[in-house]
């Protein structure tokens, strides 16, 4: 036999008893090219090239998944920033760009489009603020489609007026999705050094420097990773990391197999796979619980910052030697109300959104999905995203916050927000006013270490 | 294309039988079989080319699940392209 038992038996229980699976393929459509002074226009050309160059996604995800055996939980597109292509037209709401988006998603079968965001890092154009104002409105009337705003990064700075946009607009979001808990939230993200290449919602979007289209890969697998270190129990760090980096190796050639064949026969390049531990709320999907199998007792205890550093780091080893290019975000999630681990921390009261906040200097992304009492003032909200802007920017990483101010809960309520997505207890913030902090506006200079020309 | 079907369960007479019988009517030839019991488990390993079958990948594979509930085994088939990723660089 060309292959022992023993490996035939590794990857079969890898899909069928520990929820390894691709987690999206995300496909890449510039949309600078349907830019038009009539916003009528601009939706046209964006409907026909999403139709053209997607329309065969689903198909195509869907016989991958049954001729490899190998689960494809998403199919999504991720299109130009719309701030970029609507800027041309003369009209001041960009919701009808979002419903275009949402319409052709829902048409053809897609689950999410991302790509409904600015970069404003350094400074707003016109069309970035009216993307932003539009935001709320957008993420209420539609499904599918996320948002997302690089307000940051190692190069530029904070820009702290966007910042303090965004304290608002997350609010307003989640006042327009009362009724459900604040949902919209769930599918806005606020980034420092936004990737452009990532396959993940709600971050993803096709970067302005990328080419007009290309297949990338999300692959996750927290329970791969979960059920290999049960055999090293007792081991020491050395092994630990090693027994990490050699399954993050597997997963990740499972997922180049993938890409490379969805881009085929898609007809458009390969471009990146990214390996991220992204969690579900099913038992056994979680990467809390691999913090646990290292030794502690429950997540958010003290050394959870230092366990959750050794697995980004060697996921990130193990997926860089087994794919010809990894991209995105690649390492380990922690958002809280996608992970059932997370949540059982909330409430067993070993989490903290403190020790959260100290967790995302070592995770791949940031403060994820976490629901704070309703009334939290939109300048909080600001001030904890420019914590975590402040983190991505001085150590030269993509941080991102999604926080949903669940309306009308307090502290210890629990929010719904169902799917994949999950449920969470809703988590205290600090009750000390930052106003005056975030009134000021203007910009938070880079750090010294950002000029290395 | 080729394709490694496991199969996996508590012991009984007949399970190779059934499961060549089944793959013989549909035109899967087997390439290559290995079959041990492990600590009272059946294990079972095939190799089989799908090239000449009469029968889609997906009806197949809900056919073979059916196969296994009576049997009491559980049945996995993925492509063989899935293992060579993984165990060989």
């Amino acid at each position: 036999m060309l292959y022992t038992p023993f490996e035939i038996q590794e990857t079969v229980d890898m899909f069928l008893r520990q929820k390894l699976d691709i987690r999206a393929i995300t496909l890449g459509i510039s949309l600078l090219d349907c830019a038009s002074s009539s916003g009528t226009e601009s939706r046209k050309r964006i409907r026909d090239k999403l139709l053209r160059i997607a329309g065969p996604l689903v198909r195509i995800g869907s016989e991958i998944e049954d001729e490899f055996g190998i689960p494809i939980i998403n199919k999504r597109v991720s299109v130009t920033p719309i701030a970029l292509v609507a800027a041309a037209s003369d009209e001041a709401d960009y919701a009808p760009w979002a419903k275009t988006l949402d319409d052709v998603a829902k048409e053809l079968g897609i689950d999410f489009v991302g790509g409904f965001s600015a970069l404003v890092q350094k400074g707003m154009t016109l069309g970035d603020r009216r993307l932003i104002d539009s935001i709320p409105a957008s993420l209420a009337q539609t499904d599918r489609v996320c948002a997302s705003v690089n307000v940051a990064s190692t190069k530029s700075g904070i820009n702290m007026d966007a910042v303090r946009e965004m304290g608002r607009i997350v609010k307003e979001a989640a006042t327009l999705t009362s009724e459900r808990d604040g949902i919209a939230c769930a599918k806005l993200v606020v980034f420092c050094n936004a990737p452009e290449d990532n396959p993940f919602m709600a971050g993803a979007f096709h970067g302005p420097g990328e080419g007009d289209s290309c297949l990338n890969v999300g692959v996750s697998g927290p329970g791969v990773i979960k059920a290999a270190l049960e055999s090293c129990r007792g081991a020491s760090f050395d092994e630990l990391a090693d027994m990490i980096k050699k399954t993050a190796f597997k997963i990740t050639r499972m997922g180049q197999l993938v890409g490379e064949e969805a881009a085929a026969r898609l007809g458009v390049p390969f471009g990146i796979l990214d390996l991220s531990l992204a969690p579900t709320p099913e038992v056994g999907d979680s990467v809390a619980r691999i913090l646990e199998e290292m030794g502690l007792e429950s997540t958010g205890t003290h050394g959870s910052t230092a366990a959750l550093a050794l697995l980004t780091d060697m996921v990130k080893k193990g997926g860089v030697m087994a794919s010809t290019s990894v991209g995105g975000l690649s390492g380990a999630f922690i958002p809280v109300s996608e992970d059932e681990g997370m949540v059982a921390a909330v409430k067993a009261g070993s989490l903290h959104i403190d020790k959260l906040e100290a967790m995302t200097c070592v995770c791949s992304v940031g403060l994820d999905m976490i629901a704070i009492p309703g009334d939290t003032s939109p300048s909080t909200i600001s001030a904890i995203i420019a914590d975590e802007m402040a983190i991505g920017m001085v150590n030269n990483k993509t941080t991102a916050v999604r926080l949903i101010p669940v309306p009308d809960k307090k502290a210890g309520d629990w929010a719904e927000f169902g799917g994949l997505l999950g449920g969470a207890p809703v988590m205290s913030v600090h009750n000390f006013s930052s106003e005056a902090f975030i009134a000021r506006g203007g910009r938070i200079p880079a750090p010294i270490h950002s000029f290395r020309n | 294309m080729k394709a490694i079907i496991s199969v996996v369960g508590s012991d009984k007479v007949g399970i190779i039988a059934r499961v060549s019988n089944f793959l013989a009517d549909r035109g899967i030839n087997i390439d290559d079989i290995s079959q041990t019991i492990l600590e009272g488990n059946f294990v079972m390993m095939m190799m089989v080319d799908l090239s000449k079958s009469s029968e889609q990948i997906g009806p197949l594979k809900a056919e073979l699940d059916t196969l296994g509930d009576q049997l009491g085994v559980s049945i996995a088939m993925m492509h063989e392209r899935v293992f060579s990723a993984m165990h060989r660089i």
